[in-house]
């Protein structure tokens, strides 16, 4: 297979100017990362710096109500609050030993720009992050948290101002500061060798998940969930099971982001609404119109938002090893309060897509069965927009009754 | 194989003693009723070939000012089947041989084949499609090929000697040196690398040189240690237009170089 390919998708669209760099990651990607320096000092950073490992949480009370075990594998634990910091310690450790200075990163939700500037400032590095400017207006405390964090923000006011854009801008900026920068790419997505590079940082959730499922119950999971968007977090959760020969039983399924549901709406759900093309240097699942023009996204979870999708998901797809399917705005926030009230954890709208599929096809699960369903981030970032969409879920309870009675 | 209508174009011009004119237009610039005009203006003001940009929604390889050109032209419903519409009506009057310049997503979607038999019925002699290096460019060229129409590499000043070599093994045209490590858009001073890299380029392709991305007044030409074979401007260009200005005043500066 041609390299940097996963069966017809993935590959290296850049501009020639984009190449030496790419070639030279591709290079560190092959001698440094799998050396025993690089795994000892990884692996020292993600437990000692950033919590891992993460626990495989039972959740009591929808266990009880949905007849099956369902198990939350807790990246929200994780430093910044999402599986993002696996990738970011990776890149940026990797970045230093390549003798970078500085890394630049692309961020939607601005979760990817907090991890990326907290690898940086841990690592001593320099840090520019490009964001969409309507994004640094939905994610406002992720911008402050950039900053304290030590890193240049720069709103991106090209295009629809959001994180399709922001790649954009950082590829540009690459193409000019490619000497001192590595850019410290957010998902397992973009021209080669990212979508492996990522892919293969986040594949610690998935490892761990399949350790903890032996230890807690004796067996493979029955069924693992995980929301897509880029799709970095099912990448990490996925990879460990589909290359497992003994994982061949266990049904894997990646839940997109459908947007409103209204008919017609912009959503983030390539795979299952979408169709293969090229953006971001892979040839992968897009959505796009029928000159080749891609079309805006929309999801109610700044971190689902992009057009397309990584391209290993897209080979997943064609194989028939993973499912996708899509669950919208309601279903996401719905499974968001629902897990608040029921088990304590408040998720990421992202991770909320996820349990919302659980949810929604509970009935048509294996009854008695063990489900793990990735909560790959919690939801603190997303208090304004779950104030905007649920108000009476952020009420004081009395006023709530109220609310109720009227 | 026989020379590329491109490559006698530029050196044409140089066995005139003149560097090859290569100006760069987005389609449906400044406003679609007045870009046929504008083409036919570069076209009788001596432009040796004309670049045509293909507009896309994501132009990474774009500075703003290229960027909102892009973008104004999908705004005013600019696309690739209307474009080469527009410019099969004019094919026959033309004297300068053309080149689309646009991202591989729109031709693939357009489909290679019947883009590459609809170019060449258009009269466009090549293309260029920056986020198609070598090793991805393979379904492109084959395309083009059967029209016999070039694919014109696109290489840089950070282009080592062996990828150089391999693209010499292929390319047709002529070949695009980007003069900065950057997006298109006007610069003020070149680096000694682009000296090195023209150099290097020189000393492997056996087709001629433009160098681009950057040149805004013909003085620049003086500034830099080197002749290339052609120089392609753009973003000087949109932007002299977008003030009122006009095609034929334009070139006049360039004249005589």
């Amino acid at each position: 297979m041609k390299k940097g390919y996963f069966g017809e998708f993935g590959g290296c669209f850049v501009p020639e100017l984009l190449m030496p760099p790419l070639l030279e990651l591709e290079e560190a990607c092959e001698s440094i990362l799998p050396s025993e320096d690089f795994r000892r000092e990884l692996d020292d950073l993600l437990h000692g710096y950033a919590g891992r490992e993460t626990p495989l949480t039972l959740c009591p009370t929808l266990s009880r109500e949905l007849g099956f075990n369902l198990y939350l594998k807790r990246e929200d634990l994780l430093h910044t609050g999402a599986h993002k910091m696996n990738n970011t310690l990776g890149q940026a450790l990797l970045a230093k030993k390549m003798g970078k200075s500085a890394l630049a990163a692309e961020t939607g939700a601005g979760q990817h720009g907090v991890a990326t500037a907290a690898a940086a400032a841990r690592l001593g590095l320099s840090c520019t992050v490009f964001m969409g400017e309507e994004d640094t207006r939905r994610q406002a405390a992720n911008v402050m948290r950039m900053r304290l964090l030590g890193a240049e923000l720069r709103p991106v006011a090209s295009g629809t101002k959001t994180l399709k854009d922001a790649i954009n801008e950082t590829l540009r900026y690459w193409i000019a500061e490619q000497r001192s920068t590595h850019y410290c790419f957010g998902t397992a997505a973009g021209p080669h060798p990212f979508p492996t590079l990522v892919r293969d940082l986040q594949s610690v959730i998935g490892e761990e998940t399949k350790a903890q499922c032996r230890s807690t119950f004796g067996a493979l999971p029955d069924v693992v969930v995980a929301c897509v968007g880029g799709g970095s977090n099912a990448a990490g959760m996925f990879y460990p099971f589909v290359s497992d020969p003994e994982a061949g039983s266990v049904r894997l399924a990646g839940v997109e982001a459908g947007g409103t549901g209204e008919p017609g709406c912009f959503s983030s759900a390539p795979l299952n609404l979408g169709s293969p093309g090229v953006l971001h240097g892979q040839y992968t699942m897009l959505l796009q119109d029928k000159d080749g023009q891609i079309l805006p996204s929309h999801s109610v979870s700044a971190g689902l938002d992009y057009p397309g999708v990584g391209p290993e998901h897209a080979r997943f797809q064609q194989d028939g090893r993973v499912e996708y399917h899509v669950v919208v705005d309601e279903g996401a926030l719905k499974a968001f309060a629902r897990l608040c009230r029921a088990e304590g954890i408040i998720p990421a709208l992202e991770s909320a897509h996820a349990l919302a599929w659980v949810l929604e096809n509970a009935d048509k699960l294996p009854a008695g069965g063990n489900v793990v369903v990735n909560l790959s981030g919690r939801g603190d970032k997303d208090m304004d927009i779950i104030r905007g969409h649920m108000p009476e879920l952020c009420m004081p309870a009395r006023d709530a009754e109220k609310e109720d009675r009227r | 194989m026989t020379p590329s209508i491109l490559t006698r174009g530029i050196e044409a011009a140089n066995a005139a003693g003149r560097i090859a004119l290569i100006p760069f237009i987005t389609a449906g610039f400044p406003a679609p009723g007045k870009f046929r005009g504008i083409l036919r203006d570069l076209d009788e003001s001596g432009a040796d070939i004309i670049e045509v940009g293909v507009p896309f929604s994501d132009p990474v390889a774009d500075g703003p000012v290229v960027e909102e050109a892009s973008r104004r032209a999908l705004s005013a419903g600019i696309g690739l089947r209307g474009i080469l519409e527009e410019l099969a009506e004019d094919k026959d009057r033309r004297r300068a041989p053309l080149v689309l310049m646009g991202y591989y997503n729109p031709f693939l979607q357009y489909g290679l084949s019947r883009f590459a038999r609809d170019a060449a019925e258009a009269g466009v002699s090549g293309c260029i499609v920056p986020d198609l290096p070598l090793d991805e460019d393979a379904p492109m060229r084959a395309a083009l090929g059967e029209t016999g129409s070039a694919l014109i590499p696109l290489i840089g000043v950070n282009t080592g000697l062996e990828r150089m070599r391999a693209y010499a093994g292929v390319a047709a045209g002529y070949v695009y040196l980007v003069s900065v490590l950057g997006v298109t858009g006007e610069r003020a001073a070149f680096s000694a690398e682009l000296a090195a890299a023209f150099t290097r380029a020189q000393s492997v392709f056996s087709l001629p040189l433009a160098v681009g991305f950057g040149f805004s007044r013909p003085e620049q030409l003086d500034a830099v240690p080197f002749r290339p074979q052609a120089v392609v401007f753009g973003s000087s260009l949109l932007r002299f237009l977008d003030e009122g200005g006009s095609a034929a005043d334009f070139m006049k500066r360039w004249k005589g170089r």
